[in-house]
């Protein structure tokens, strides 16, 4: 009987023949935290009896969230975070290299590594065939200090994706349409897995989009198949000595498959105050926009500026919004400003920040007025989550983004391209 | 939990109450003073609940709670305000496990004819929660062997010192 991709990765890290429903204790090849997890994970570190990590080069710090710091206590935070990489020579990433997941994604990640982050994004390096989760703070401390966790093996939802995007369509407003349709407890405890003509080509920027927001739908992971798109982003990377092959058995048993058009994909928006509370862009009508963020985990990359600055390119926004980019690492931002699309996106009236998680979280960088409405790229429009619940957040691909900051109400891009 | 009979008053709430509305993102400069920061828990859910709530008492919500981020200081906080169980329909997968690692209680049952204000009497052994305010019964899902071996030793932390690896 073949097996899922979870499955056959389980099975290797755990040296038992895994099948969907069985505990096991898996190995863990990554294991990380963030600025705003990392400090209560570390607590929990020094307050177990074994206070060596297993592995110093595959333990990462990121400090993303609140980066630079906009706080003496966040600060204090960093600096503790920093001192524990002093003393254990484990993996740092300080301020201004960009966003844990990217990083994660063009530095650590290789296909079927099991990776746990106390970061619930942690999903992202599925999109590279990783087993990636997000745990909290006691669950990576002990994966920090012994190696392994534990997991039930996870049944999988099969997205078969066939077609092909439309102009003015993509990733973000797939994974938005897959999550309006089964909602956000949809695939909880569940393994999502992509397949089917339209990600046999699709980029590894969109797999990234995708797999990131699987958590969205409650998913323990987003997968995708480790295949030629893989292959040719890690060797892109200089990691092409980390790549293998992954692919779901054809013999696998799927929980159920939800098959998607992509032809017949339109834009999608995401209303406050849930992400499954979707809707086709062009159905919202009249919504004035204060404040437009394109960057983040989801949608940060340099295709993600790419398209910003061809939308924005010799044009000016409109003259009530904010519009605030964030390139996702520092690779990004460079390579952005080399191809001149930051420059583009200044000119045309937007704010360009730091790599790291700017405004996402509600910590600085962004923070919402009283009835301030926010259209973003981000992964979450939870009621407070952009620092005041009584802002308002809407969700959308770049390409709405864009658009959007253009005409001070959310737009169908298609209204412009 | 040998016999324990966890006893205290309902706060309910309803559907996708997520980790931001457990406790906000903003309050991340906190996260290294959990006293203070438990001031805040609930706050944009509930803003009374922090004042109203005793130890013992209980939070009751519709499905998926605790969606969103993998933030343990949501149980965290929970526990530090007191509470002694969390009931829903459903729980969001991370929050599920770090309350089982934090040693807090999340019972899976239906909540429908629960009430806020309503006292409960929880037996954890027998799998029986008791509304005395409307003299009916209910049962929860049986926590996973796995997870109940850790809940049992007050949290992850707590079971790996004491048994120095994972045994599940």
């Amino acid at each position: 009987m073949g097996k899922t991709i979870s499955e056959k990765i389980l099975s290797n890290k755990s040296g038992i023949d895994a099948r969907a429903g069985d505990i096991v204790i898996s190995a863990v090849d990554l294991v990380f935290v963030q600025d705003t997890t990392g400090p209560l994970t570390i607590r929990q570190f020094k307050s177990g009896k074994k206070q060596t990590l297993a592995s110093s080069a595959r333990t990462a710090l990121f400090i993303d969230h609140a980066s630079p710091s906009p706080s003496r206590q966040l600060s204090n935070d960093h600096i503790f975070i920093r001192e524990f990489a002093a003393e254990t020579g484990c993996l740092l990433f300080d301020a201004g290299c960009g966003v844990c997941h990217q990083i994660v994604a063009e530095k650590l990640a290789r296909p079927g590594d099991v990776i746990v982050g106390a970061d619930s994004h942690t999903v992202t390096a599925g999109a590279m065939g990783a087993f990636a989760t997000g745990m909290g703070s006691s669950d990576v401390a002990v994966a920090m200090s012994l190696g392994k966790t534990w997991f039930r093996v996870p049944e999988t939802i099969r997205i078969e994706v066939t077609g092909k995007f439309s102009k003015g369509v993509g990733a973000k407003d797939l994974i938005l349409y897959l999550i309006g349709l089964i909602g956000a407890d949809g695939a909880t405890y569940k393994a999502l897995e992509f397949t089917g003509n339209a990600v046999d080509s699709m980029p590894m920027w969109q797999r990234l989009t995708i797999s990131n927001m699987a958590i969205e739908a409650g998913a323990k992971v987003g997968l995708f198949p480790s295949d030629h798109i893989t292959r040719e982003y890690l060797k892109k990377l200089g990691r092409g000595n980390g790549y293998k092959s992954i692919f779901t058995d054809p013999d696998a048993i799927f929980e159920r498959t939800i098959n998607v058009e992509a032809d017949k994909l339109e834009p999608m928006v995401a209303r406050p105050h849930t992400v499954d509370n979707t809707t086709i862009a062009k159905s919202l009508g009249d919504i004035k926009v204060d404040q437009v963020f394109i960057g983040t985990c989801t949608n940060g990359r340099l295709e993600d500026m790419a398209e910003a600055s061809s939308i924005l390119k010799n044009k000016k926004i409109h003259a009530d919004v904010r519009l605030i980019v964030c390139p996702a690492s520092r690779k990004i931002y460079s390579e952005s400003i080399n191809a001149g699309y930051l420059q583009n996106i200044v000119e045309a009236g937007g704010i360009i920040l730091p790599p790291g998680c700017a405004g996402c979280l509600g910590l600085h960088q962004g923070v919402l007025g009283d009835k301030e409405v926010c259209l973003s790229t981000a992964n979450r429009n939870f009621k407070g989550r952009m620092g005041n619940p009584e802002g308002l957040i809407y969700l959308a691909s770049t390409a709405t983004a864009a658009t959007s900051a253009l005409t001070g109400r959310i737009t169908d891009p298609r209204e412009v391209l | 939990m040998g016999a324990t009979i966890l006893k205290g008053r309902v706060f309910k709430f309803g559907d996708d109450i997520s980790t931001d509305l457990i406790i906000a993102g903003k309050y991340a400069h906190l996260r290294s003073n959990l006293p203070e920061l438990a001031k805040h828990a609930m706050e944009d859910a509930n803003p009374d609940f922090i004042k109203l709530v005793k130890p013992g008492d209980f939070i009751v919500a519709g499905s998926n709670f605790g969606l969103g981020s993998s933030r343990e200081h949501a149980p965290l906080v929970i526990k530090m305000a007191g509470v002694s169980a969390i009931l829903a329909k459903s729980f969001a997968r991370i929050f599920f496990r770090n309350a089982i690692n934090q040693g807090m209680p999340a019972l899976i049952c239906p909540t429908d004819k629960i009430a806020d204000g309503d006292n409960l009497e929880i037996s954890l052994d027998e799998g029986i929660i008791r509304n005395i305010t409307r003299n009916e019964s209910y049962s929860f899902t049986r926590i996973p062997a796995a997870m109940l071996s850790i809940l049992n030793e007050g949290g992850l932390i707590p079971y790996i010192n004491k048994h120095g690896d994972l045994k599940l």
